[in-house]
């Protein structure tokens, strides 16, 4: 089947699409969108989060059907040109990345967090960042990312 | 495998009908695991997505009737009130994400002895409302919807639209046990409902049995004993021997396995500390109410 999806606020069209494939599969492998990353393929890591519609999901867990006619953001949405997101450049101050792998869903996961509270508490935080596993950091550098960028956008 | 995306309840009924090969689809948190995993290849997939009477909820005649399509977000933000103890079982649910996409509904067509929905459910004595395009619709009782491991009493033809959930009139809890607090499949859980207005107790417990249940002797023990003591008028404290001996008959309502997240003896004993705290906790906001 063809489906036609809003990605990164370009209209994208792609044929032959599987009834069973995943949001996550159109976005990496057959539009080149490798930001999301494949790892649990059961919404248990939040590595492949993107919005869906504004809001945070799996895409895992979204059949690539469910997705037509849908406006998707990825993390390689979040940037304006060469200039990182305050989150993204949060996280890289604050050596909230170590291997990466988990880094594109924490990244939206914490973006759609402070776009809807803007002075998170730490408990607000751990509950929004709850679906996203990192095995190499023990998330304290990634609290303190996400403390950071809320500072900033706080001072506008 | 078809693709398959009604825009209305008729035509999803429809193409229920004439596909029984067809999986239906909903927040795909179940369902998509499983093809992920390739654990199964249906011929089709019957994504409800698309029917906008799904995703909404309204009060009727003292319920709520509550769309199967309305994802446990939404069950949180808007439900908290009425729906007490859903809408903790739906804090509990996953991660945010999961909460976002994952329906009561689907919690009910997957009809896992686990799932989260299904004790709140029971012990508010909800009703599922299945739906034909042949026969119209069939109000089944959550207490007989499930039928076995991942089974249940629809038919072949038919879709969950709704769930009618009585608006609480007394105070509800719901316990869970898990590995941590997010992602977890539940080791165990127990939910209760008093309901003052007919001096009767509610109860589900999941994990625990093939199917989600009721604990129904325990639920008749604990309202009559209440009544005997004259507790329901006095609002006096609930006895501590009276909570125990209420989860010991709760526990009795269970028939544990061993499986990969705990043992039986565990599940056995969790739940009986489940209901135990559980109904203290209810009683005490009943008494706080007063």
């Amino acid at each position: 089947m063809r489906i036609t999806t809003t990605v990164n606020g370009t209209e994208r069209e792609v044929d032959d699409v599987w009834a069973g494939e995943s949001l996550l599969y159109v976005l990496r492998e057959r539009l080149g969108l490798p930001g999301a990353k494949n790892a649990c393929e059961q919404g248990e890591c939040g590595s492949c989060t993107v919005y869906l519609d504004g809001e945070p999901v799996c895409a895992c867990l979204v059949a690539a059907g469910q997705a037509n006619g849908r406006q998707v953001t990825t993390v390689e949405g979040l940037a304006e040109g060469e200039r990182l997101h305050p989150v993204q450049e949060a996280f890289l101050e604050t050596g909230a990345v170590q291997c990466g792998f988990c880094t594109p869903g924490l990244v939206v996961a914490a973006h759609d967090l402070l776009q809807r509270v803007s002075r998170p508490s730490d408990l607000e935080i751990r509950e929004a960042l709850a679906g996203n596993l990192c095995r190499c950091t023990g998330y304290e550098k990634i609290l303190d990312a996400v403390r950071l960028a809320a500072d900033r956008q706080a001072q506008g | 495998m078809d693709f398959l995306q009604p825009a209305s309840w008729q035509e999803a009924l429809e193409l229920r009908a004439a596909r029984p090969d067809a999986v239906p689809l909903a927040g795909g948190t179940d369902v998509m695991v499983e093809l992920n995993f390739d654990r199964r290849r249906p011929g089709a997939l019957l994504d409800l997505g698309r029917v906008p009477e799904l995703r909404t909820w309204r009060t009727e005649d003292g319920c709520v009737r509550l769309g199967a399509g309305v994802p446990y977000a939404r069950v949180i933000d808007e439900l908290g009130k009425q729906l007490p103890g859903l809408a903790m079982a739906a804090r509990t649910v996953g991660s945010p994400q999961i909460r976002i996409r994952g329906t009561v509904g689907g919690n009910l067509g997957s009809s896992s002895p686990a799932g989260d929905a299904h004790p709140p459910l029971l012990a508010a004595g909800a009703v599922v409302q299945a739906a034909s395009a042949a026969r119209g619709i069939r109000e089944i009782p959550v207490a007989e919807f499930f039928t076995g491991v991942k089974r249940n009493a629809l038919a072949p033809d038919e879709l969950i639209g709704a769930v009618r959930v009585p608006v609480a009139t007394g105070p509800q809890q719901f316990s869970k046990i898990g590995t941590r607090n997010a992602m977890v499949i539940a080791v165990s859980a127990f939910a209760c409902a008093l309901h003052p207005d007919r001096r009767a107790v509610g109860t589900g417990i999941g994990s625990v049995a093939p199917t989600p249940r009721r604990a129904a002797d325990a639920e008749a023990f604990l309202a009559g004993e209440l009544e005997s003591a004259g507790l329901w008028e006095s609002r006096g404290e609930l006895p501590e021997t009276l909570a125990r001996a209420f989860a010991v008959r709760v526990a009795a309502a269970a028939s544990p396995i061993d499986d990969v997240r705990g043992t039986a003896a565990y599940r056995l004993h969790s739940l009986s500390v489940m209901a135990r705290r559980a109904v203290t906790w209810a009683w005490n906001d009943l008494r706080e109410a007063a």
